[in-house]
């Protein structure tokens, strides 16, 4: 995750509180996915960017994951989303993401 | 519920799901998107 939106993510997270902020994630990827979720929740894993070493432990989720699509407009869902997650490894990239969350996410 | 009324960052990808579709979907939640962007993953 690149530093200037690590940055951005840590100022929101001070401006509105880490319980109040929501990540949703709509990586192509499940490992790039991952070490997104991971970033704003455990603290940047490569230790570049303003988030090295610090826990926001925000709720991460992608997009494709039940919980959130369950709450989306289905016609909406379709048409911005339905597209790409036929081609994606939908079940990779929830096993993934929701691997991080249950471990690192406080909200 | 997991967006109703929260602030929302939608970290998209150009190559996936870009940040505007995020957007969208997230509206109809009732989540407000505070932040936005769709190069995430390069």
């Amino acid at each position: 995750m690149d530093i200037e939106n690590q940055r951005r993510v840590k100022e929101l997270a001070e401006k509105y509180g880490a319980e109040n902020l929501v990540v949703i994630l709509g990586g192509a990827e499940a490992e790039a996915s991952g070490l997104t979720a991971e970033t704003v929740t455990a603290g940047d894993p490569t230790y570049a960017g303003p988030l090295a070493g610090v826990q926001l432990g925000l709720s991460v989720w992608h997009i494709v994951e039940d919980e959130i699509k369950a709450e989306i407009d289905p016609e909406v869902y379709d048409e911005q989303v339905g597209m790409m997650e036929m081609v994606l490894d939908v079940d990779a990239i929830k096993e993934e993401v929701s691997s991080i969350r249950k471990q690192y996410s406080k909200y | 519920m997991i967006l109703d009324g929260k602030k929302v960052v939608a970290l998209g990808d150009r190559d996936g799901i870009p940040g505007g579709a995020i957007e969208e979907c997230v509206k109809t939640a009732g989540g407000e998107v505070v932040f936005s962007v769709s190069e995430c993953f390069v």
